[in-house]
Formats: structure tokens, C-alpha cells, sequence
């Protein structure tokens, strides 16, 4: 029982990892349709600055408030170059998708080049106030209290984009756009600015990932972005692109999945140790196959 | 009187097809213009041309400015209202966000809309998506009298509604030619005849007549060779 | 024969010609090759770039001809290239045995996963064609049974390799083969493509409907083209293994795929040279980078732009994003500079519904 408790809640840490960057994909490609591969390094970009901030930090204050310094200063990062990328490369390439793609497989190139380049391969740890590392007991199992605080997030974030978008007008026009953006201009509306804000909306939460993978794994390397993002393209696809709700829904189903399927499978299928990656990613092949639109029907 | 509308030489390409060879009309201020046709003859993507919702070549000029290379929200902005032919209410969003979104500036007539349309008021926290096809034009055609518009665009508001709908949504659109100017394309030719003050017919992607609406509505013979029924 | 037929023919054969007898010259060009032609370390460098020129070309056939994007061709490529070694090394198959081996489940794995995949198209075949991807690169990094290696990746055990193939004199056996493996995916595309299901894959990445419409099958000609693109890039994963000599996981990541991606469009996607130019100009900037980075030209540069300019992906990162922006139709289109191919425009089509304006 206690093993169970545990993978679900790291499950469910995982999860919240995965709804942050599907989050902001899920509403970049459900507004724009464009399929967003730099949004992995948005997380890099994020986890990197959060890192570099807290290194250059060094005796302020005491660790915890080194750290959330560090990452108020990742999830600016992360805004600003989400929205900068917006402008600067996507803009320009209005109504050219397949363009637009390609540029952000470019930029993904380049984040992670980037990165390698100035800190190298290898993994940089982050410093986090020394509670996080311990544990909590809950239900008999010991649960690392860094899961809390990614659920934690996840929740915060979760309820902050809802809030965002059912009381504000550009929720309102993301909402809208993300049904119909032809409609939206022929309301006299500029789209454009839903754009720019949905890049950086994204740029955030894909940044907050990024710190909480430092959390997580106690260290960032550049290649964090690239294996996160694939997950959160799952997620996005099963949960439906445009929806917020439907990626949380994903993000915990794939999150959970995952680490029951890993666990078991390993302990009594004497399976391999990665059937629950496995069979997550065959989760997407079968939902696609079965509903070529992704669960939610938008994706084609 | 002037043109709030002017439509010279327009071309529409979809895909393969040559589907607008050379459009030119204009829509006078005031009243109704009704643009007829067969079907698929581009009554439709006319309109969207207009909004510049398509791409195309030629030259569009709207209360006397020329907007064919200006983008559709700012055309819209200058007074402009669409209703489209598949209504394109937002289906996630409720009646009343629906509506206001629609709301260009600070005043929006939210009288005029609720009295000829009192049932948006009631359902306003319904989700568009789960209202009839009549419901939805409403929708529809509310969003466009909301603001201060000197064109509407109306397609095919009549489309697929029972005879009392049909009725209700003549008497909208009568409301709203007092207030705007309204280019209407319209297979009705009931409510045409009740609506029309003029006419522009298109034939394979040309215009092949125009004039009064009631001088081509009695000669038969014309309509049913240009509009095929009758 | 037309004066352009007969060019076809014969530009792509004088090529070869000379390319084939490029181990025998000596030939230095500064900076760009790093060391004369005739000695095994250049030669090494010009056989990945003919592999690549081909294993782009495969993709092509598939993104550029038939209008498929697929985010999953790296599984193929890896399969030729794990499936052999393991069948030599583990299994202590001979080489022509693990070759056999591998040619029938390079038919027979596309064959199953592509008639799965087609089922649906657009960004779905996209996702489907990486799901598989990953599962194979998740079963690799599993190392079930200690057959892939796992992270380390899995040496080629030489007693099973022909004596040719082996040791650093005979690199030039090597370039040989790569040539042989370019220039037979060449004649292959370049005789699929003209030929009748070539016609129809072009068509189909035009306008799919229409071809229902004659009363053909798209299903069919689609999962030809896949089979056909699949097998080739195997053949291409044998060739790399002999090459570098072991596999390494490296080759059945997405990024894989995406780096094919980039080729085929720096070159210029859908045209007859531009895959290979892509595929040949990426290896080398990839390899040749790093040393040009370590020049004295670059060393007097100031650090901020000296340590992203020495590694070789930032650099081809940046330049795929200029010919994205500005020279969408390829180095191969360059005449036509930034004037947008239409298989982009054609593509684009088929991987959206249009919700907006023109």
C-alpha cells in the first residue's frame, strides 16, 4: 500500500511537470496552429536562468530565499523569451504553419546548442532549502516533499489559467480563437496580441517546469527539454489541444500510468523497467489511431 | 448617393478554380443590396473578400477609403459587420460572451438586440454550442447590430429555418436597415422581394446585372434564367 | 533522346565517376576537409556525408514527393544499423546472414507500422510515426536482454565483417560502398519518383482527394512509398555501422529525425539534388565546425560569440532558421531565393485544416 501511495503521488508530481509545458503547447497550438518544438527550450532557457541566478545569488539570504529569487527571475526569463521568440520569428512567418514549425525546430537546435556551449553537458545542480529533501509520511509511505510543491504549482497554475481565461477579455478571445480565429478577426479583433500573450503564457509555465524539474531531479542538464517535451506532446494530443483542463486530465492519466506500469510491470512482469514510458507512448499511437482528432477532436 | 462599398475588378482563386473573374459593383448607402446567384456561383466568397478572408486581387473600397490591402479586423473596425453563412458562433462560449465579444467599443445597443431578440437574454449563460440553428442566428445577427456598423454583411441568414424563424429574422434585418446599410445575399426570394431595394447578380464569377430590386423580382423569365427557380 | 534526358543521365553518372575515384587523388582543400583526400580520416568524413546525402534523400521521398511528415524515420534508420550489429555481435550471425536478416524486417517492420500509421494523416501520422519512434528508442535504452547496450551503445564485433571492411587502410572499401549506397538511393528515388506510383505520390501530395476520385487507392501508393523510404534508410543504418563501426542510441532519438528534417530543407525539399546536398553539407558543417571553430580566424572573436559559434549544432540551428526565413525552397531552389516551394505550400495543405484567413 504504501508503494502505491507513493508512486501515485509521484505520478502525479510527474504529471504536474508534464500539464505545465502541455499547458502552453495545448493553447499555442490550439490558437495558432503551430506546433510549438521550441517549447522545450523555453523550459531549458527557464531551468538554466533559475540555476545561474541562484549561483550569481550567493550569500543573500538564506537558501529558500535564494532559491525563490532564482526563480521568480526563470519564470520572467521564460515570459520574456516566449514572447520575444513570438514576435521576432513566428510573427513574420504569419499563415506559413509548416515555416513556423520548421522555425521552432531550428530554435530547438539552438536553445540546446546554446546551452551546451556555455555550461557543457554536463548536469548543474540546484539548491533547494534542505525540507524539500525530506520526507513527509502520508498513509505509511514517505513521500519526498519536492512532490508537493510541483503539485502544488501545477494546482496554482491550473486554476490561474482557468481564472484567466473565463473572466479576462483575452481569455475570452483566446477562448474564442482557439474555436474559430477567422471569426475572431471578423469581430475587428487583433488576433496578433492573443499570440504574443500566448507565447509567453506559455514561456512561464514552461519555465516553472523547468524549475520544478530542477526540483525534481535535483539538477538541470540540456537535455531536460527535449525528453519533458515529448511527454507533454502526449499529453497535449490525448487531452486535447485548446484545452486546459483536458491536459490536466492527461498529464495525470500519462503521469500515473507511467509510474504504476513501471513499477509493476517491473516487479511482477519481470518486464522491462521502462514498460510504463512504453506503454504511454503506445497510449498516444492507440488514441490516435482510434481518434485521429486526439480525444478532444481538434487536433486534425 | 455615395457607395459605402466599392468593389472593382475582383479575383478569387480557391485552390484550382477561378472562382470571382473580375467582380465589380457597388453598394449604395442606405438600404438593402441583395447579391443573387445560383449556387456556387460566389456569393459567398464575395463576402468573404470583402472581409479579406480569402485571398484576393482587385481593389475594395469602403466608405470612400481603400482598405484592399488594410487587414480584416482593421477593415471591421471602420464599421463593418459580418454574419456568415454557417453562423460561426463560438460554441464553447456562452450566449452572452458570444455577444460580447462582439462589443467593439464602450457602447454596445444591447436594447436593439434583446427586444428584437429576447431569448438571448434568457439563455445568456448558455453555451452556444447547445442552442437550435435558429437560436444560433440570432446570435449571429445580434453580434453584428451591436455596434455602430455603416455595412453589414449578411449570408444566407435564412438558411435551413423554419417559416417562423424566416419571418422573425426579416424582421430583424428590417430593424436593421434603418440603421446600416446591408449587402445581402439572400436564396430566399420571398425575402428578398420584402427586404431588397437593389440587386446585384453574379453569374460563373462575374456580375451579369444590376439594377432595382422589384424591376428584376417581376420579370420571371430573368430570374429563372439567372437565378434558376421560379 | 531529348538533350535534357540525355543531361540526366549523364551529369548524375560523370558524378559518380568522379566520385569514385576521389580516394585515389589527392586532393586538400583548407579548413573544409581537414586533411587530404587519400588519407582514411578524410575519406571516413566524406563516406558519412554520401550515407547522409542518402539517408535525406529516403526522407525526402517521403516529406518532399509524397507529402508525408513523419517524425519517426530515425526508427528505420536504427534498425539497420542495431538489428546488424546485434545479429554479429550477440547472436554471432555472419555478416551476410545478419544482412538477410536485416533486409526482411526492414520490409517486413514499415510494412506493419506503416499500415497502422496511414490509417490517419496530417499531424496525427506525424505523432503516430514518433509514438513508434519512441517506444523503439525507450527499447534500446532498456537494454532487454543486454542486447542493445543500452546508454554505452553496442561495438560490431569484427571477426564477422569481411577482411575488406575491416581496419583503417581500407576505408577507401568504405567510401566505396557509401558512394554505392548514395548513388543507388539516387537512381532508386530518381526512378520511383518518374515512374507511374511516383506520379501518384505526387499527386497525392498535391490533392489527395482527387486521386480517390480517379479510383485510386492513396492508402496503397502511400504505404509504398513508406515501405520503400524505410528500407532504404535501413540500408543506410547497415552502412553507417560499418562505418563508425558500433551503434549508439544517439540514432533513434526524435532529434535524429528532426536533423534529416533540417537537411532535407536546407537543401530544398522535392527536388532532384536537394535532399543529398543537404544531407552531404550538414555532415560536414557538424564535423568540420568544431576544428574550424578552433581556428585562429574564430579564436580572435570575443567569447560571447566565439562559444556558441564552436558548437557545430548552434551554428546549423541558426542557419536552418535563415533558410527557413529566407530561402524557404532550399539551396537548391536558390534561384528562386524567397519565393515559398509550392511542396511547402502543398504540405502546409495537407497537415492543416485552414481555419483563417488566406
Amino acid at each position: 500500500m504504501d508503494t502505491f501511495v507513493l508512486l501515485s503521488i509521484t505520478g502525479l508530481g510527474l504529471g504536474a511537470m508534464y500539464f505545465l509545458v502541455a499547458s502552453g503547447l495545448s493553447l499555442i497550438y490550439g490558437l495558432m496552429g503551430v506546433l510549438n518544438f521550441a517549447h522545450g527550450a523555453f523550459l531549458t532557457v527557464g531551468a538554466y536562468a533559475t540555476w545561474y541566478t541562484e549561483s550569481k545569488l550567493g550569500g543573500v539570504g538564506n537558501v529558500g530565499v535564494r532559491f525563490v529569487l532564482a526563480a521568480l527571475v526563470g519564470l520572467a526569463v521564460g515570459a520574456i523569451v516566449g514572447a520575444v521568440v513570438e514576435i521576432a520569428l513566428i510573427r513574420p512567418l504569419y499563415q506559413r504553419h509548416i515555416e513556423q514549425v520548421l522555425v521552432t525546430v531550428g530554435l530547438a537546435l539552438v536553445t540546446t546548442a546554446l546551452v551546451q556551449a556555455i555550461w557543457g553537458n554536463d548536469a548543474r545542480t540546484v539548491a533547494v532549502p534542505s525540507w524539500v529533501g525530506d520526507t513527509t509520511h502520508v498513509l505509511g509511505a514517505s513521500i519526498p516533499n519536492d512532490r508537493w510543491i510541483e503539485i502544488a504549482a501545477a494546482l496554482l497554475v491550473l486554476f490561474g489559467l482557468e481564472a484567466f481565461l473565463r473572466r479576462t477579455r483575452y481569455g475570452l478571445i483566446i477562448r474564442a480563437g482557439v474555436e474559430n480565429r477567422a471569426m475572431v478577426t471578423a469581430l475587428g479583433i487583433d488576433v496578433r496580441k492573443a499570440f504574443t500573450l500566448v507565447f509567453a503564457i506559455g514561456g512561464v509555465a514552461a519555465a516553472l517546469a523547468g524549475v520544478l524539474s530542477g526540483v525534481y531531479f535535483g539538477t538541470v542538464d540540456p537535455s531536460r527539454g527535449t525528453s519533458l517535451l515529448i511527454f507533454a506532446f502526449i499529453v497535449v494530443v490525448i487531452g486535447g489541444l485548446g484545452s486546459i483542463r483536458g491536459s490536466a486530465l492527461a498529464a495525470v492519466v500519462v503521469g500515473l500510468t507511467q509510474q504504476y506500469v513501471n513499477y509493476y510491470g517491473s516487479v511482477h512482469l519481470s518486464a522491462l523497467g521502462g514498460l510504463g514510458d512504453l506503454s504511454v507512448v503506445l497510449l498516444l499511437g492507440l488514441v490516435l489511431l482510434a481518434r485521429p482528432g486526439g480525444l478532444s477532436g481538434k487536433l486534425a | 448617393m455615395s457607395a459605402v462599398l466599392s468593389i472593382q475588378d475582383l479575383h478569387v482563386h480557391l485552390g484550382e478554380s477561378h472562382v470571382l473573374q473580375g467582380v465589380t459593383f457597388e453598394v449604395p448607402e442606405g438600404g438593402v443590396t441583395a447579391l443573387l446567384g445560383r449556387n456556387g456561383v460566389g456569393k459567398t466568397t464575395t463576402l468573404r473578400a470583402v472581409m479579406g478572408l480569402t485571398g484576393r486581387r482587385g481593389r475594395i473600397e469602403f466608405a470612400g477609403e481603400d482598405v484592399t490591402q488594410e487587414p480584416t479586423h482593421r477593415v471591421v473596425r471602420r464599421g463593418l459587420g459580418y454574419v456568415p453563412e454557417d453562423r460561426d458562433v463560438f460554441a464553447g462560449l456562452t450566449v452572452e460572451e458570444n455577444l460580447r465579444l462582439a462589443v467593439r467599443n464602450g457602447s454596445a445597443n444591447y436594447d436593439l438586440v434583446y427586444s428584437l431578440f429576447p431569448e438571448l437574454r434568457t439563455r445568456g449563460r448558455q453555451a452556444a454550442g447547445t442552442l437550435s440553428g435558429g437560436q444560433q442566428q440570432m446570435v449571429a445577427i445580434a453580434r453584428a447590430l451591436l455596434n455602430e456598423n455603416r455595412l453589414l454583411l449578411v449570408d444566407e441568414p435564412t438558411k435551413g429555418l423554419a417559416p417562423l424563424l424566416v419571418t422573425e429574422v426579416a424582421h430583424a434585418l428590417e430593424a436593421a436597415r434603418e440603421r446600416t446599410t446591408i449587402l445581402l445575399v439572400e436564396q430566399n426570394l420571398g425575402v428578398v422581394r420584402r427586404l431588397a431595394d437593389s440587386v446585384v447578380v453574379l453569374e460563373t464569377g462575374r456580375v451579369v446585372h444590376t439594377g432595382p430590386a422589384r424591376a428584376l423580382l417581376d420579370d420571371r423569365e430573368t430570374v429563372h434564367r439567372l437565378l434558376g427557380v421560379g | 533522346m531529348s538533350a535534357r534526358q540525355v543531361r540526366n543521365v549523364a551529369i548524375p553518372v560523370v558524378l559518380l565517376v568522379a566520385l569514385a575515384f576521389v580516394p585515389r587523388l589527392s586532393i586538400d582543400i583548407p579548413y573544409v576537409l581537414g586533411g587530404s583526400t587519400d588519407t582514411p580520416g578524410t575519406l571516413q568524413l566524406l563516406a558519412l556525408m554520401l550515407v547522409f546525402a542518402g539517408v535525406a534523400l529516403t526522407y525526402d521521398l517521403l516529406f518532399g514527393y509524397t507529402g508525408l511528415l513523419s517524425f519517426g524515420h530515425a526508427l528505420y534508420f536504427a534498425l539497420g544499423v542495431y538489428l546488424t550489429a546485434i545479429a554479429m555481435t550477440k547472436w554471432h550471425w555472419s555478416f551476410a546472414a545478419s544482412l538477410l536478416l536485416t533486409a526482411v524486417v526492414g520490409l517486413v517492420l514499415p510494412l506493419l507500422l506503416g499500415s497502422v500509421s496511414l490509417r490517419v494523416g496530417g499531424i496525427a501520422f506525424a505523432m503516430v510515426t514518433l509514438a513508434f519512434a519512441q517506444a523503439g528508442q525507450i527499447l534500446v535504452q532498456q537494454n532487454p536482454h543486454k542486447l542493445t547496450g543500452g546508454e554505452e551503445g553496442l561495438g560490431v564485433d569484427y571477426h564477422q565483417l569481411p577482411e575488406g571492411l575491416v581496419g583503417v587502410f581500407n576505408t577507401k572499401h568504405l567510401y566505396w560502398i557509401a558512394l554505392g549506397y548514395a548513388a543507388a538511393v539516387f537512381a532508386i528515388v530518381r526512378w520511383a519518383v518518374e515512374s507511374s506510383p511516383g506520379r501518384v505520390w505526387q499527386a497525392i501530395r498535391e490533392n489527395e482527394l482527387r486521386v480517390e476520385v480517379i479510383g485510386l487507392r492513396p492508402f496503397v501508393f502511400k504505404l509504398m512509398a513508406f515501405v520503400l523510404s524505410s528500407f532504404l534508410a535501413t540500408a543506410g543504418g547497415v552502412v553507417y555501422l560499418l562505418l563508425i563501426g558500433g551503434a549508439t542510441p544517439e540514432v533513434t532519438t526524435a532529434n535524429f529525425t528532426l536533423t534529416l528534417l533540417v537537411m532535407v530543407v536546407i537543401g530544398g525539399t522535392g527536388t532532384r539534388w536537394g535532399a543529398l546536398i543537404g544531407g552531404a553539407l550538414y555532415t560536414l558543417l557538424d564535423h568540420r565546425l568544431g576544428s574550424l571553430a578552433g581556428s585562429d580566424a574564430v579564436d580572435s572573436l570575443p567569447s560571447v560569440l566565439k562559444t556558441p559559434l564552436q558548437e557545430p549544432l548552434f551554428v546549423l540551428g541558426v542557419l536552418f532558421i535563415l533558410v527557413v526565413f529566407f530561402v524557404p525552397g532550399g539551396i537548391a531552389r536558390i534561384d528562386r531565393l524567397g519565393r515559398r516551394p509550392r511542396t511547402l505550400q502543398r504540405l502546409e495543405e495537407a497537415l492543416h485544416t485552414t481555419q483563417e484567413p488566406a
